[in-house]
């Protein structure tokens, strides 16, 4: 397999990170390296291979459905770039 | 006055607990080696007057004859843990100026057992590189040269500044953390000693996240001895993160000295690679000879998917990375790039606040994850991770540990490989199938190149079984005698 433009620029934008078209070139080049080099995996037997989803076998902990922390509205918004009136304040969500 | 900052950390906390110096006396002698070795650039935020204070304070404790494991040793602290109220930001842009209000669990531990905080230290941007070339704040400078040479070469990474004050005596030792070798790869370029514990040993509460099933944190010291010191006490049991396993931390200072006596040591066959230096081969050859020396049995094990380690690390790694670093956004933290609507704003801070690997990965991470791919690569790729543990675990029933070159190279030169990203992945092929398997592996330094520069040996022990990494690790040592340090040019 190996990734066209349409496909860096998709990527790109589901990523959400601006690519100039120039640099949507060079990606095409250092993705397709890397991908071509990943598809050794092929070669490995994996027919009945359960996929691993816990490194270490351990069942999740629970706890009690309780509220432990809150009330840190000065602490929550203290690094946001910009606030007021103790609201987060962003670029227009609806049109 | 005598030199402090030289002293092993073992070795400084016996002077406190004695009296034979102050915390405020060593604490300020680091601050002022730190204030003289800039060129290296180990450190990104020098907190001086915070770690001062908090000699005082173990001061204060230590002459009432109390006072935790670590009271009064100055340590460094890897830029990726959170730490109240000092600027934390993984070295990288979309940070800004972000300073938690909260602790990361690893480093409450030492403050609680009374260690003092010397300041921040550089590494990749969020531990993405082998080489800390890809900080925000620029390169850490090995303080290695080749014999005979200035060329800077690189202090390895992600963990470069946490290796590199290490080796430069600018803290006693270093926190880390390790997702593909992290820890131990920055150790051997360093002639420092560094372990990635099991995963789940340490807690990844307030650790900036780069691939969650992957992430561990450790320490990166001038010792054995020392390495098992700080883990003892960066280990705990954390509520806060549901994979921190409920278990006890053991004694492992006490087994650097037991030996190996009786032990079986694997070799596999998979990690004599092509295109390996005869140096690196030699080397290896010489850790079997001193452990077979000291009683240890050698057993040939076969890891037969060593070779698929890697290019299934290039998958599972971003994937989880693209998930995890979804969330600098620039709305709630961190630095926003405005754009003229919010999907404009989204793409705009995050392609100005990423360094150019990070973006790689992401969206290495996002296509593999994508629609009509994901069973193609994640799922391949989950599949063979089990076929890496399996390996292990079969191994496992011949050997009680595993010997390894921890680097098939020395510390190389900037830029050397930083224009090839798969070339400067291989750098990993011998510490990442730990990462992969969950299991803990120490880096020893062992010898030195022809070039003059140190090389480490690696040791992978069971799940949850440190105690063989550190017998092992104790024992190679013993029997190495490194004693070498970098010449000091800076």
């Amino acid at each position: 397999m190996s990734v066209t433009k349409d496909d860096v620029r998709k990527v790109a934008r589901l990523s959400r990170i601006a690519v100039s078209e120039q640099h949507v070139e060079e990606l095409v080049g250092e993705l397709n390296g890397i991908l071509s080099w990943i598809d050794q995996l092929n070669e490995v037997d994996i027919d009945g291979v359960e996929p691993m989803t816990s490194v270490v076998e351990t069942t999740l902990p629970m706890r009690e459905d309780i509220v432990t922390d809150g009330d840190i509205q000065d602490q929550v918004l203290a690094n946001a770039p910009r606030t007021e009136d103790g609201f987060f304040v962003v670029p227009k969500a609806v049109e | 006055m005598t030199e402090l900052t030289k002293l092993t950390l073992a070795a400084a906390l016996d002077g406190l607990k004695a009296k034979e110096f102050s915390s405020r006396e060593i604490t300020q002698q680091f601050v002022d080696a730190i204030e003289g070795a800039r060129k290296l650039n180990a450190y990104v935020v020098e907190t001086p007057e915070k770690a001062l204070a908090m000699a005082d304070a173990s001061d204060v404790r230590l002459a009432k004859g109390e006072g935790g494991k670590l009271e009064g040793a100055p340590l460094g602290i890897k830029d990726l843990y959170c730490t109240k109220g000092v600027r934390t930001t993984a070295c990288s842009n979309i940070l800004g100026e972000f300073t938690p209000t909260y602790e990361s669990t690893v480093t409450q531990n030492l403050w609680d057992e009374g260690a003092v905080m010397l300041g921040k230290l550089n590494m990749d941007e969020f531990a993405m590189g082998s080489s800390n070339e890809t900080s925000r704040f620029g390169n850490v400078i090995n303080p290695w040269r080749r014999k005979g040479d200035n060329q800077g070469l690189t202090p390895g990474g992600s963990s470069g500044g946490s290796a590199a004050s290490v080796a430069a005596d600018l803290c006693l030792a270093a926190t880390a953390s390790d997702t593909g070798g992290s820890i131990r790869q920055p150790a051997a370029f360093t002639g420092t000693v560094g372990i990635k514990p099991t995963y789940g040993r340490a807690s990844r509460y307030g650790m900036v996240a780069f691939a969650s099933s992957l992430d561990q944190a450790g320490p990166i010291s001038k010792t054995v001895e020392d390495s098992a010191i700080l883990l003892e006490a960066m280990c705990s049991h954390d509520p806060k993160d549901s994979t921190s396993l409920s278990v006890e931390t053991p004694d492992w200072r006490s087994d650097v000295s037991k030996g190996v006596k009786g032990m079986r040591i694997g070799i596999p066959k998979e990690y004599r690679m092509e295109g390996m230096s005869d140096e690196i081969d030699k080397l290896w050859g010489q850790g079997i000879a001193w452990l077979k020396a000291a009683g240890a049995e050698i057993v040939d094990i076969s890891l037969p998917h060593t070779k698929y380690a890697l290019p299934a690390y290039y998958i599972v790694a971003p994937a989880e990375a693209s998930s995890n670093l979804a969330r600098y956004d620039g709305m709630r933290y961190g630095a926003r790039v405005a754009g003229e609507n919010l999907t404009a704003t989204y793409e705009d801070t995050r392609a100005g606040g990423f360094g150019a690997e990070v973006q790689r990965r992401l969206m290495i991470g996002t296509y593999v994850l994508s629609s009509g791919y994901y069973d193609a690569y994640y799922l391949r790729a989950q599949k063979v991770r089990t076929n890496i543990l399996n390996d292990f675990v079969e191994a496992f029933e011949s050997c009680d540990a595993v010997l390894t070159p921890t680097c098939p190279s020395p510390a190389f030169a900037f830029g050397e490989k930083s224009g090839d990203p798969v070339e400067m992945y291989l750098n990993d092929v011998f510490t990442v199938t730990a990462n992969l398997a969950g299991l803990p592996g120490i880096s020893v330094p062992a010898g030195l190149s022809s070039s003059g520069l140190p090389l480490g040996l690696q040791v992978i022990g069971k799940a949850l079984d440190e105690t063989a990494c550190f017998r092992v690790g104790g024992e190679l040592e013993r029997a190495a005698g490194f004693v070498a340090k970098a010449e000091k040019w800076w």
